[in-house]
């Protein structure tokens, strides 16, 4: 039995009807075509599928769309603003914070947050913050440098 | 100009960090279908029966097949070549029996991934148990046999090695022996392994995209397999998320996909979970080994034997017997030995399938060597520096003769060890210790001076070829196209090809582009693993944007009417004698900037009365061809196969030094420091990233990593909940630094980085563990180095 839901992605109103149990990031991914956001573990322990609802860094696959009925989303596609980078962004590619970009969309919305809540970390504060978000390639320091330099730039 | 040694920013990054990049899953057609797979919940079991029939008639299931179905798809190849290796007949789904945990028994095609994953449940399969073959040393001595035909567990047995190994360690004033584990461990690249298939038909073409890091070799592997003419299909690897080589391989899901896709004419997707990843893709290491070392009293080695018993699993991947025998290749590491000897033993398991992952066979011989040296230290009472310092080759031995039968291309290991002790300030750093130790701390140093093989290789030692190809063109536009036989995954060469264009045509980077990964697009090539890309995929490049030179100075020398010895080419413009000058102080610039050509037709070239031509204008000449020299051939274009005549041997030295919380066993890492020599580097931020990740995966393995399969062969760290890859907060700050010493190998100087973090870093982290708690009496511990463990030997339990 399908449900009705409305959610704000990026700005955009959307409403359709979808399975009760089909995931939030299934419902970005396949539904909105919102592709940005990936899928990594489907067990919320790596934090690829990171986006915000209603402003709060959530896990996307361990949540149902219908949970995010009535509620605002952004994901990586709505971070920049006018086509101006995110700083956050702009730290990732000026410190070589990413290498095969799989977990960079989810590492960038969780920069952002902790930005967001603390707009001058320490480095240990950054790593803290990311203890959410896998990375296999980077071995963290160039993401800590960037979130770093979105500090510094933001 | 000049960008090759500058830190150029990633061309890659802005599609990446936009969340605009398209990886397998996110990649639509329309009418696809979605693929999963029933997989054994046993080690060993004979399939009794299979019942499929509820599972077809489920909401949105459009087919359902086993084993029985796919009889006419071929074997998951192997391509290793061993003398009398066992090889058994890997079948892309189960046929009457399951061999590990995870083996593909049935494939489920439906609608969408939802209604895939549903039918699952309705499929029954009747198991009955068979006794798994879980330890490797077990599997060896006999008992139960997993492929009955062969009558024992046991693939290969190989000897290699030179020098009188016996008489060596019978003449030495000391031997010591160790027992020493390498853990299976799970590759966990970011992106999952993922197919989608597209079959048309009408033309009989099949498509493939596939997150691998070898799209020519799988297609041609695809191709005998599925049985389709070879330039019937394409492979595509679109962005790949990672790969550490567990996607330097041929698996069942990318036969089985294109296959299906062949019999019901509609596209079909499977990406795969992060659950079968640590199921059915590759696991790395594995190998439970015994070391005898000889040394004198003054601290120089005497021979080194090393007897292995290599974890295969149940089936052989693409390189799964070929990687003990790297192991055997590095054991002489750093150091002048004079006899070396492996023996291995090579086994089935009922486990998955061992393969490269990164390093491949390097790290457990670097390991064995580093932790070798340090029992030695320990035994001489001598500081495992110096140790190593005694049995370095000088810098002037190079080529260096190995008793493994290599010859190391070029080095310099005392000029990195100098420099890495030079920046921790290692004899302060011994004073404090000594200190900390009074006071009843627990700190320790450990120190790795490791040597690696790199740019594989000459085809001579590979299984399928160890060039790499490289086609460059000047378009009619200026535009210059590189097209790589590399499949860069994260690596960067988008960039740094680019920047080794851009230098030598002396054209604007933003004006290359680099293009791989697609077998309809991209001359054949062989793919992006064993640090090989750069080395020996850069330098095809190289040699073929020389080869497009020599046409364009021949048609500049045409085109200016002056005598090609004359000619000059400085900042991509090439003069007559009359304007050096004019040429050295002048940029160049396309023909037509982006968004400025005009609509309609090329303009013509304008040469006339010019004393000067951009390489970019000579392009336009060459396309439009009304006035190209007699017997020139229209276009500027070059393709180059590189076939390199030698590895590489990238070395460093890392010293770490960590503290050790009495109370929780926990390694706080104090210093992190690497000095690494690749050779010559194109990026250094490149080259960085590449010595972090590494040093990272290095640190997984020595702290946390472990792939566990309890006594019934049943994975017990089947999630990332359990099997533990390191996170931001467990990772010390690194301090980088290199020493350059470069290749003569290639015109370029390189030697290669992707591998290097994993392979020094290993022995330091265990080794610092360890002289940590030698005051405990510890001379040695096993990987995975767990608080747990660590506040067991502290507290005496």
């Amino acid at each position: 039995m399908k449900r009705a839901i409305s959610v704000t992605v990026n700005g955009v109103a959307h409403s359709q009807e979808v399975e009760p149990r089909l995931l939030l990031v299934h419902y970005l991914r396949d539904v909105l075509n919102l592709t940005g956001t990936h899928v990594g573990c489907e067990t919320s322990l790596c934090g690829a599928c990171t986006v915000f609802l209603d402003g709060q860094a959530v896990k996307s696959c361990t949540m149902f769309a219908v949970q995010a009925d009535g509620a605002t989303v952004t994901t990586i596609e709505g971070l920049a603003n006018n086509g101006d980078l995110h700083p956050v962004q702009e730290g990732f590619w000026e410190c070589h914070g990413l290498q095969c970009g799989y977990c960079t969309p989810g590492m960038i919305m969780t920069g952002a947050q902790l930005l967001n809540r603390n707009s001058n970390p320490t480095a240990e504060e950054i790593r803290h913050g990311l203890e959410g978000n896998l990375c296999r390639c980077t071995g963290y320091q160039h993401i800590v440098e960037a979130v770093q330099y979105a500090a510094k730039k933001a | 100009m000049g960008y090759v040694g500058q830190r150029v920013k990633r061309t890659e990054d802005p599609r990446l960090i936009k969340g605009l990049a398209h990886y397998v899953d996110d990649i639509k057609l329309p009418d696809t279908l979605h693929v999963a797979f029933v997989r054994s919940q046993y080690a060993h079991a004979r399939i009794n029966s299979i019942d499929t029939s509820a599972a077809r008639s489920a909401p949105g299931v459009v087919a359902v097949y086993t084993g029985k179905d796919v009889a006419k798809i071929g074997p998951v190849p192997c391509a290793s070549a061993l003398p009398e290796l066992k090889v058994p007949d890997y079948r892309v789904l189960a046929q009457d029996k399951v061999l590990f945990v995870g083996h593909p028994i049935a494939a489920v095609v439906a609608t969408d991934r939802y209604a895939a994953r549903d039918a699952l449940d309705l499929i029954t399969v009747d198991y009955e148990d068979l006794t798994p073959v879980v330890d490797v040393e077990e599997a060896a001595a006999g008992g139960t046999v997993i492929h009955e035909k062969f009558g024992d567990n046991i693939a290969y047995k190989l000897t290699a090695g030179e020098g009188d190994i016996d008489a060596a360690l019978a003449g030495s004033d000391h031997v010591i022996t160790q027992k020493i584990l390498h853990r299976r461990l799970a590759p966990i690249a970011m992106e999952p392994r993922g197919v989608l298939a597209r079959y048309f038909p009408g033309e009989g073409e099949l498509t493939v995209w596939s997150s691998t890091q070898i799209p020519h070799l799988l297609r041609t592997q695809l191709a005998l397999m599925i049985g389709i003419a070879e330039n019937k299909l394409r492979v595509i690897t679109p962005e790949v998320g990672g790969g550490f080589g567990s996607k330097l391989n041929v698996y069942a899901e990318e036969a089985l996909l294109g296959w299906i896709s062949m019999q019901l004419a509609r596209p079909a997707k499977w990406i795969e979970t992060r659950r079968e990843n640590i199921q059915a893709t590759i696991h790395g290491r594995g190998q439970v080994g015994y070391i005898d070392i000889g040394c004198n009293n003054d601290g120089k080695l005497t021979g080194l034997r090393y007897n292995v018993f290599a974890d295969l699993g149940a089936y052989h991947q693409l390189l799964t017997p070929a990687i003990p025998t790297l192991t055997g290749l590095m054991l002489s590491g750093a150091y002048r030995i004079p006899a070396i000897q492996i023996n291995v033993t090579g086994c089935f398991t009922n486990k998955m399938a061992t393969d490269a992952y990164r390093g491949a066979g390097r790290p457990e011989a670097t390991y064995v060597v580093e932790r070798a040296l340090d029992l030695v230290a320990a035994e001489l009472g001598m500081d495992p520096a110096e140790v190593r310092r005694k049995n370095f080759p000088g810098a002037d031995e190079f080529p260096f003769h190995t008793a493994t039968g290599l010859e190391y291309d070029s080095g310099n290991y005392e000029a990195a060890l100098d420099k890495a002790q030079s920046i921790i300030g290692y004899s302060k750093l011994r004073d404090e210790q000594k200190a900390a130790r009074a006071e009843g701390r627990i700190v320790g140093v450990g120190i790795s001076t490791y040597v690696e093989i790199c740019a594989l290789g000459p085809s001579q030692a590979m299984p399928a070829g160890g060039w790499e190809s490289a086609t460059v063109r000047i378009e009619p536009t200026g535009k210059v196209t590189v097209m790589t036989g590399a499949s860069p995954h994260g690596q960067g060469q988008e960039t740094s090809f680019a920047q080794i264009a851009a230098d030598e045509l002396g054209v604007d980077l933003n004006d290359v582009t680099v293009i791989h990964g697609d077998t309809a697009i991209v001359q054949y090539g062989i793919g992006t693993f064993g640090s090989r890309a750069t080395a020996v995929g850069g330098t095809a490049v190289l040699v073929a944007l020389q080869k497009l030179k020599e046409k364009a100075a021949k048609i500049a020398a045409h085109t200016l009417k002056c005598d090609a010895a004359g000619l000059t080419f400085a900042n991509g413009c090439y003069s007559a004698p009359t304007s050096r000058a004019a040429a050295a102080a002048g940029e160049s610039e396309p023909v037509y900037p982006v968004g400025e050509a005009p609509g309609g037709a090329l303009p013509e070239p304008k040469t006339e009365g010019k004393t000067e031509l951009t390489i970019q204008e000579i392009a336009l000449a060459a396309h439009v061809a009304k006035d190209l020299p007699p017997d020139t051939e229209p276009g500027l274009s070059a393709t180059y196969f590189f076939e390199p005549k030698n590895f590489t041997f990238p070395f460093g030295t890392h010293i770490v030094s960590v503290e050790i919380d009495r109370d929780t066993g926990d390694v706080n890492f104090l210093r992190y420091v690497a000095v690494d020599d690749c050779g010559k580097v194109i990026n250094p931020m490149l080259v960085d990233g590449q010595i972090h990740g590494g040093i990272v995966q290095s640190l997984g393995q020595a702290m946390f990593e472990e792939v566990v399969y309890d006594d019934q062969g049943q994975l017990v760290t089947g999630t990332l909940m359990d099997y533990a890859v390191p996170r931001a907060s467990q990772v010390p700050w690194m301090e980088l630094d290199r020493t350059e010493t470069p290749s003569p190998v290639n015109p370029l100087g390189v030697k290669g980085v992707g591998e290097a973090g994993t392979i020094g870093a290993t022995p330091a982290i265990v080794g610092a563990v360890v002289d940590a708690l030698a005051p405990f009496g510890v001379k040695h511990l096993d990987m995975p180095i767990k608080p747990e463990n660590i506040w067991r030997i502290i507290n005496g339990n």
